[in-house]
Parts: C-alpha cells; sequence; structure tokens
C-alpha cells in the first residue's frame, strides 16, 4: 500500500466515521469535520504536481485476488492529477458552501456527509484506478452515491424519481462497459490499462476491438450524460444544490470524459471512435445549449447547459483522436489541439459552472424559488451575486476577460481545423462541424444571458416570491468567489496552467506525441482578427439578438412537444417493462401448489436425468444381489398393490389402511433385512400414524374425487412415472458402481468405546448423539406446532386477538 | 433381492408423487407419508441387504450387517412421523378455519 492508495480509502472509511462525530460532537455542524477530509487530500495533491509537471508518473499495485488478475492497481499521472485536484478542490469548496447551504436543524448531515466523502473516495478511485475491474467498482460505487445524494430528500417523489433515473442510466451503462473492458481483458490478456495501451497496435486487428469500443463508450456517454442518454441530468437536479455543484456539473459527470481520454491511446485512430466521439459530443452540444434555453428553472437551465459543455468537450476528444491516426508527424500534431483544448475548457468549466451552481443555490436559499418566471431584479438586493454570476456566465458565454474565452476560441480552432482535415471522409462532412459548432455557441450565450439578467436585471416582483431577497452571509459566497478569482486568473496566467496540468496530461493521452515540438500551444488571449475572433463577435451579436427576439423565434420549441421527446420513451420503457415481467411473473406463478410441484419435478428430471442419461453413468449391474426367497415377492407384490390401489381407492379409510399395510410390510421386511430396531420403530410409529389419520377423518369431510380428465390426469401420471423410473435409474447405478468401502467398520469397536453391544443404539447414542438430540428437538418443535394448533381458537375469517 | 427391493420404490415414489399432485389435501399428506416410506427402504438397500449378521455384537466375532443405514433410517423415521403428525394437525386447521380441504380453493388472491 503506497501514500496513494490510503488517500483513496480515507474519505470511504471517513464517511463511516462521520456520523460517530455527529454522536460526539452533537454541537458540531458536521460540514467542519468533513471538510477536513478534501483539503487534507487536496494538499497532498498538489505536492505532486511538481513532480508529474516534470514528467513523473506514480504506479503502484497491491495484489488481491491473482487468479482473476485483479489488483488493487493505481496509476498517478498527468491525466488523472488534473482530475484529482478538481475531485479533491472542488469538494472542499463544496463541503464550504454546503455547511452554510444545509441546515443542521432540519437536514440528517451525518448521511450527506457520508455519502459526500463516499463519492470523494469512488471518484477518487475512478481517476487512479490501473486495473479495469477496480475502476469499473469504483465506477458503480460512484452511481451508487449519486443515487443516495439525488434522493438525500426521499420524502419528494420527484428526489426518488430521479435517483432511479439516474442509476439505471448509469449503471446500465455501466455495465456495457463491463462487458467491454472483459472484450478487452479477452483481447490483450491483461486487466492493467497502462499494460493494455502499451501493445494497443495489436489489439487493432482483434474482432472485438471495434464491439469493446462501442461498449465502453455507452459506458462514458451514460456516465457523461451524452445525447440520447442525457435525460437523467435534468432530473438528478433534485438533489440538494451542492450536490448538483459537485456531482453533477464538476467530477461524475466529468468521469465519462475521463474514461474517454484515458482510452484514447488504446482506441485513437479508429474512425468508429472518432466519429462517435466526436459525432455524438457536438451533436449533445447543440441538444443541450438549444433545451436549456427554453428552461424555465434555472437548476434545468443550468443542467442542460452541463450536458451542452460536456458535449463540447466529448466532441474535442473525439476530433483530437484523429492525431492517432497512422503515427505522429509534424502535420498530425496540428489535430492534438483539440485535445489540449478539451483538457482546457474541462478546467475551466469546473470554476465557472461550480461557481453558477452556488449562485443558482444562494437565489434558491435567499428568494425561496428558482423559477425565472417569478425572480428579476435582484441585483438590488444581492450585488455581490450578482457580480460573480456576470462572471462565472459570461465565461459560460465565452467573452473575455473570463477562462471560458480562451478555450472557446481553442474549440473553435479545433473545429476549423477538422474542417481541413482528409482523414475519415470528414472532406464530405467535416463542414458540419463549425457549423454546428457556432449555432451551439449562439444558444450557449442565449442561455448564459438568459441565466443573468432574467434573474438580476429586469422588474422585481416581490409579490411572486417566497421570502423578501437579501445578500447570502458571507460562508456561502465564500466558495464562488474563490471559482471566480480562478475564472479571471485562468484568463491572464493560462501558461502556468498548462504547464502544470494540462501538458503532463496530454502526454498520457498521447504517448506516441509525448513532448513533441508543436504539442503544447502558448495561450494568448491576443492573437489577430482571425477566424475564430469573428466567430465569437459573430456569437456574442446574434445571441444577443437571439435573447431580445426570444418571443418571436420561441414557436421552435413547439416543434418538439413533451410526449414525443426521448423523456417519454425512456417513461414508456420503463413502464412497459414493469408490465411485461408482471404478465410473465403471473402467468406462471399461478398460485396452484401443482403447477410449483411441476416446475420442481420438470426440472428435476430434466437436470438429474439428463445428466444421468448423457454421462453415460447408468449400469445396472444386479451379479452382487442376495438371493430372493419366495415369501420375499409375495410381500413385495402385496406392497405393490396395495401402494397403487390408493389412489384408486373410493374411501379415505381404505387409503389409510393401505398405507398401513405398506407401513408394517416394510416392518416385516426390517426384520428379513436384519434390523431389528428399525422394525420396533416402525411398528410403533405406523400404529400411531393410523390413528391419527382415522382420528383427523372424524373432523373432515369425505374426500371428493380428483379430476378425472385426460388432460389433468396425463402430465400427473407422466409426471410420477418419470419420478419412479429416475428414482430406480439412480438408485441401481449406485449399487452398480460402489466407489467407497462402507465406514460401518468403524463402529463396530461400540462396545469398547461406547460401551453397547447394540451398533445402531450406540451410534444414534454416543457416536451421533449430537444429531439425536436435535432429531428430539425436532420432534419437539413439531411437538409445539401440534400443540398450537389444536388449542388455537381463532373464530372462522377474523382474529379474535384482533377483536379483544 | 436388492434389484427388486429397488423396483418396488419406484412404484412407491410413483404413486407418492401421483399423490402429491393432487388437489385435496389428504390425499397429498398420504403422499408424503408414502414417500418417506420408500426413502427409508431405499437407503436401507443402499447398505446391502442380508449380509452378515444383526447388527448387535455378540460373544463370537462375525461379520454384521451395514450398521449405519439402520442408524439414519431410524431418525428419517422418527422425524417422518413428526412431519406427517404435524400435517394432519395442519390439514384439520386449515378445514376448520376454511371449510375446505382442496388445494385450488386454497389458492391465494391474485395479487400477492
Amino acid at each position: 500500500m503506497t501514500l496513494i492508495h490510503y488517500l483513496i480509502l480515507m474519505p470511504i472509511l471517513a464517511a463511516a466515521f462521520i456520523p460517530l462525530l455527529g454522536v460526539g460532537a452533537p454541537k458540531l455542524h458536521l460540514g467542519w469535520g468533513a471538510i477536513t477530509v478534501p483539503i487534507l487530500l487536496f494538499s497532498f495533491f498538489v505536492s505532486y504536481v511538481p513532480a508529474i509537471a516534470s514528467g513523473d508518473v506514480f504506479s503502484a499495485s497491491v495484489a488481491w485476488m491473482q487468479a482473476l488478475d485483479l489488483h488493487f492497481a493505481i496509476h498517478l499521472d498527468g491525466l488523472s492529477l488534473i482530475f484529482t485536484l478538481l475531485i479533491t478542490g472542488i469538494g472542499s469548496l463544496v463541503v464550504l458552501y454546503s455547511i452554510f447551504y444545509m441546515s443542521k436543524e432540519r437536514e440528517s448531515l451525518a448521511h450527506f456527509y457520508a455519502y459526500l466523502l463516499l463519492f470523494m473516495g469512488a471518484m477518487l478511485g475512478v481517476v487512479l484506478s490501473d486495473n479495469l475491474m477496480v475502476l469499473y467498482l469504483f465506477w458503480e460505487l460512484t452511481s451508487v452515491s449519486s443515487f443516495l445524494l439525488i434522493a438525500f430528500w426521499f420524502r419528494r417523489k420527484n428526489s426518488r424519481y430521479g435517483a432511479q433515473k439516474s442509476f439505471l442510466i448509469t449503471v446500465g451503462g455501466g455495465i456495457s462497459m463491463l462487458v467491454g473492458f472483459i472484450m478487452l481483458h479477452v483481447m490483450s490478456g491483461t486487466n492493467s490499462i497502462q499494460e493494455i495501451i502499451a501493445m494497443r497496435d495489436t489489439l487493432h486487428e482483434h474482432s472485438l476491438f471495434v464491439p469493446a469500443l462501442v461498449l465502453i463508450l455507452i459506458g462514458a456517454f451514460t456516465k457523461s450524460a451524452q445525447f440520447p442518454f442525457h435525460i437523467w441530468l435534468p432530473d438528478a437536479m433534485e438533489a440538494p444544490t451542492p450536490v448538483s455543484a459537485y456531482l453533477h456539473s464538476a467530477t461524475m459527470v466529468k468521469a465519462g470524459l475521463f474514461l474517454v481520454a484515458r482510452f484514447t491511446p488504446v482506441f485513437g485512430g479508429e474512425a468508429t471512435w472518432f466519429w462517435l466521439v466526436s459525432g455524438v459530443g457536438i451533436f449533445t452540444m447543440f441538444w443541450g445549449s438549444f433545451s436549456a434555453v427554453k428552461q424555465k428553472d434555472l437548476k434545468a437551465l443550468l443542467a442542460y447547459s452541463t450536458i451542452s459543455q460536456l458535449g463540447l468537450i466529448m466532441s474535442l476528444f473525439g476530433l483530437g483522436s484523429a492525431a492517432l491516426q497512422g503515427g505522429a508527424s509534424t502535420e498530425s500534431v496540428l489535430y492534438t489541439k483539440a485535445i489540449f483544448a478539451a483538457l482546457f475548457h474541462l478546467v475551466n468549466h469546473s470554476t465557472f459552472k461550480g461557481a453558477l451552481f452556488m449562485i443558482v443555490g444562494i437565489v434558491d436559499h435567499e428568494v425561496g424559488t428558482r423559477d425565472l418566471r417569478k425572480l428579476g431584479g435582484l441585483i438590488a438586493f444581492m450585488p455581490v451575486t450578482f457580480s460573480l454570476a456576470v462572471i462565472s456566465s459570461f465565461s459560460m458565454a465565452g467573452l473575455p476577460p473570463f477562462n471560458g474565452f480562451l478555450s472557446k476560441e481553442m474549440f473553435f480552432t479545433a473545429v476549423l481545423n477538422a474542417n481541413q482535415m482528409t482523414l475519415f471522409s470528414m472532406e464530405t462532412w467535416g463542414l458540419l462541424f463549425p457549423i454546428v459548432a457556432w449555432i451551439g455557441s449562439v444558444f450557449t450565450f442565449a442561455y448564459s444571458m438568459i441565466l443573468v439578467f432574467r434573474t438580476f436585471l429586469g422588474p422585481y416582483r416581490r409579490e411572486k416570491l417566497e421570502k423578501t431577497p437579501h445578500e447570502a452571509p458571507i460562508g456561502m459566497l465564500i466558495s464562488p468567489i474563490i471559482l471566480c478569482g480562478l475564472i479571471v486568473l485562468v484568463f491572464f496566467m493560462p501558461n502556468q496552467l498548462s504547464h502544470y496540468l494540462l501538458s503532463p496530461a496530454m502526454n498520457s493521452i498521447l504517448p506516441t506525441y509525448a513532448n513533441m515540438d508543436g504539442l503544447i500551444p502558448h495561450i494568448s488571449a491576443w492573437h489577430g482578427f482571425n477566424l475564430e475572433l469573428l466567430m465569437t463577435i459573430g456569437v456574442a451579436v446574434i445571441g444577443a439578438v437571439a435573447v431580445k427576439t426570444l418571443r418571436y423565434w420561441y414557436l421552435v420549441y413547439d416543434f418538439f412537444p413533451e410526449h414525443r421527446s426521448i423523456d417519454s420513451g425512456y417513461r414508456w420503457m420503463l413502464s412497459a417493462g414493469e408490465r411485461l415481467s408482471h404478465q410473465a411473473t403471473s402467468r406462471y406463478m399461478t398460485g396452484f401448489l401443482r403447477h410449483y410441484l411441476y416446475y420442481i419435478y420438470g426440472f428435476l428430471l430434466l437436470i438429474t436425468g439428463g445428466t444421468l442419461l448423457l454421462s453415460g453413468s447408468i449400469i445396472i449391474d444386479p451379479s452382487g444381489d442376495a438371493p430372493v426367497a419366495v415369501y420375499e415377492v409375495i410381500i413385495v407384490l402385496v406392497m405393490a398393490a396395495a401402494a397403487i390401489g390408493i389412489p384408486f381407492t373410493k374411501s379415505r379409510m381404505t387409503a389409510a389402511l393401505l398405507n398401513g399395510v405398506l407401513g408394517y410390510s416394510i416392518a416385516i421386511f426390517f426384520v428379513l433385512f436384519r434390523a431389528p430396531d428399525l422394525a420396533l420403530t416402525q411398528l410403533v410409529v405406523e400404529t400411531v400414524t393410523t390413528v391419527l389419520f382415522l382420528l383427523c377423518f372424524h373432523h373432515l369431510p369425505e374426500w371428493s374425487r380428483e379430476e378425472r380428465s385426460l388432460k389433468v390426469r396425463l402430465p400427473k401420471l407422466l409426471v410420477s412415472i418419470g419420478m419412479g423410473a429416475l428414482t430406480v435409474l439412480i438408485a441401481l447405478s449406485v449399487q452398480g458402481n460402489r466407489l467407497f468401502d462402507s465406514i460401518s467398520s468403524y463402529f463396530e469397536d461400540s462396545y469398547d468405546l461406547a460401551g453397547g453391544r447394540n451398533i445402531v443404539n450406540s451410534i444414534l447414542g454416543d457416536f451421533r448423539a449430537f444429531d439425536t438430540m436435535l432429531e428430539v428437538v425436532v420432534l419437539f418443535i413439531a411437538g409445539i406446532g401440534v400443540y398450537t394448533l389444536v388449542t388455537l381458537k381463532a373464530p372462522k375469517g377474523e382474529d379474535e386477538r384482533e377483536r379483544e | 433381492m436388492e434389484t427388486i427391493i429397488i423396483l418396488l420404490v419406484g412404484v412407491l415414489v410413483s404413486v407418492a408423487t401421483y399423490l402429491l399432485l393432487s388437489k385435496n389435501v389428504i390425499r397429498v399428506v398420504l403422499g408424503t407419508a408414502l414417500l418417506s416410506h420408500a426413502v427409508h427402504l431405499l437407503l436401507l438397500t443402499m447398505g446391502g441387504l442380508k449380509r452378515g449378521s444383526v447388527p448387535i455384537l455378540g460373544d463370537q466375532p462375525e461379520t454384521y450387517t451395514d450398521a449405519l443405514p439402520q442408524a439414519l433410517i431410524l431418525t428419517a423415521i422418527v422425524i417422518s412421523f413428526a412431519v406427517t403428525a404435524f400435517f394432519l394437525v395442519l390439514v384439520f386447521r386449515t378445514y376448520q378455519q376454511t371449510n375446505t380441504d382442496n388445494l385450488h380453493e386454497l389458492k391465494g388472491a391474485d395479487n400477492e
């Protein structure tokens, strides 16, 4: 175990101890206890930055299950480091924010922080694992903790619905990813991601290569809310706002991006990968921003905005993967700019989107509503929040002097470069990328402006708000202020960020290009009047016009009615699934005892009989049999006749007597087969049983006739004869192959060991006395049962105890 | 001898299964009783029949028949008696409570 292993496990362990802290220090807001964990982790991971920036990587492995190639292996490189800093850094800020957001009196904070820390550990595990199976384990753990956090206010129906939806979709994708991982293991023979990357050239020809690629991408797309799996994210907004800021914008939804980045060296250069990642990404970017504009709830708007931004980053990873087609060269290094832009925007998005969620949380907290139709004119009451909102949403819109401007420009550069590509039939389709990207950016600009100006400017209507608005407490403002500070800081010092964080990550995503000239572009805010700048100006102008004229073109959204959305498709699938499984279950779970017995006997005959036949173990060898006397045959025939007679008797009395005949005949056989103890017991028991039957008949009606129709009787007959035949075959085969000697000679020194001459009695009373005692316990339990049933006096149809 | 007894066991198992599939509760209880008869015989047969003398140690050393199946069967007889007794009382009680001994009428409601 290295330090990094402990860093992953630390939040998970802390999650277990947080509730205890609540018991130990009841006056403390648990957030103060929880915040130490991410701050500590953040400072540890920051200490790795210089070493990683100078090209080091840290790998370590703890053996777990050797036979399954399952090791707790970790790998800390540039890519992982960015994510660990986001997880722990944003995590610290979110916990700090939540201390003022979550009321100590009303909320169950022990649960909240336990889930949050559990998530933190799981997410660190995802980005640091080097073993596919361990990665999968942590991946699903993030889904579980996300489920728990979305359903935190579990008394609300919408919370439960959102939690279930996100869980079904992300875990479904996770299972698909698991299948992809198993295929990777089949191809490469190892579970280590780094080893798989090292042998990437040999994998391309394998027939499972493309299926594995698609399955892993489904996992990434569901987690990162890409079209058409994006529908879970808006419903996940039922979670408390700190959770939305943390899981559903800054970290968990980026796990899919991480997965794509991690596997780019393996799958990059493949046309399927290029088209799926960039195509789905760019369409999601457009669809998310288009849907965001029509939202009335601020959090829903942010959710669609997150979907759109994730799509943007996804498409950049896709476009950049073209650089891996056919070897590293000075020309193809141009395409790597897309990957650089993706990483840069990923960091920037976490800053401005985290801040925006916190700002919306503040508005919700201080005003009591997030509905855009009710909000307006808050600038007078919340000047600080307004300033922060302007900074973060202008950054999201891609305006200077904020970090979003820089990465948005690089995004335009990347899509314009894609237009020049000559790979993957991009000559035909390449032009779509800049066009869709530009249209998506116009919508992005529009919703960013709506977010700020509808909330803080415009008419103030006190009567529509629940509370009189006022500025948030300073504690809630600290975290967004820090994030907004970063937004501005990164704009002015982007190359420091690039040097310490982005370039090591570039080296791990594109190992063949490591440290090549031109891999790490110099970021500058001003690079002359080029096409990118013109595109940004166009976005701002058209976007502003679009916001002003919203009510004229709003009709466009009528073409996408609710009942034809993907969402309603999901609901239909869910209810159809429930209906179908209910129908299927009630088809065979009929409530008739006989049917259940048919299933049991059917499977028994099929499996045991089938094994017996197929394995050829039927051996019939009567040579070792004991001799037969005539009177023995007569008893056998009498017994067979008595048994067969039972189903045919019209009177139950006859049946009980025939059963008695069988029992007494068996007693005779016990005598013949040298078992006097058995014979005695059998005689006593059979007598009492017969008496019991007769006694019982006194209270019961004469038995009715069974169904006579062939349809009922034929399957009964077939199954019965089958069971008899199966028993005979098994018994004869056992008789024919004696695999072991009898162990009963061990008991023949019973006189010396147990002091008893009767071996059977010695076994029961001494050698296996404990069994006999338990047998007596069974008798005792049965006796209690009988006694209770006989004496219980509940009148028909109602319970006496209830009546009293 | 063993083969004949095994065939008899087969007949008993068939009849027991047929009775278990009935709709009348008493027939089902009879089926379980029959099934335990069959199993007892089967167990004894598996230990080998009529080899050696009664497993009671005498003064003369000699071979004894296999005592272990006998011990097992003794336990089984007692347990099956307990089960049969319990079943019978259960049937009696069920009839008192529901006024039917027909399993098809005792089937639960459609949903749960």
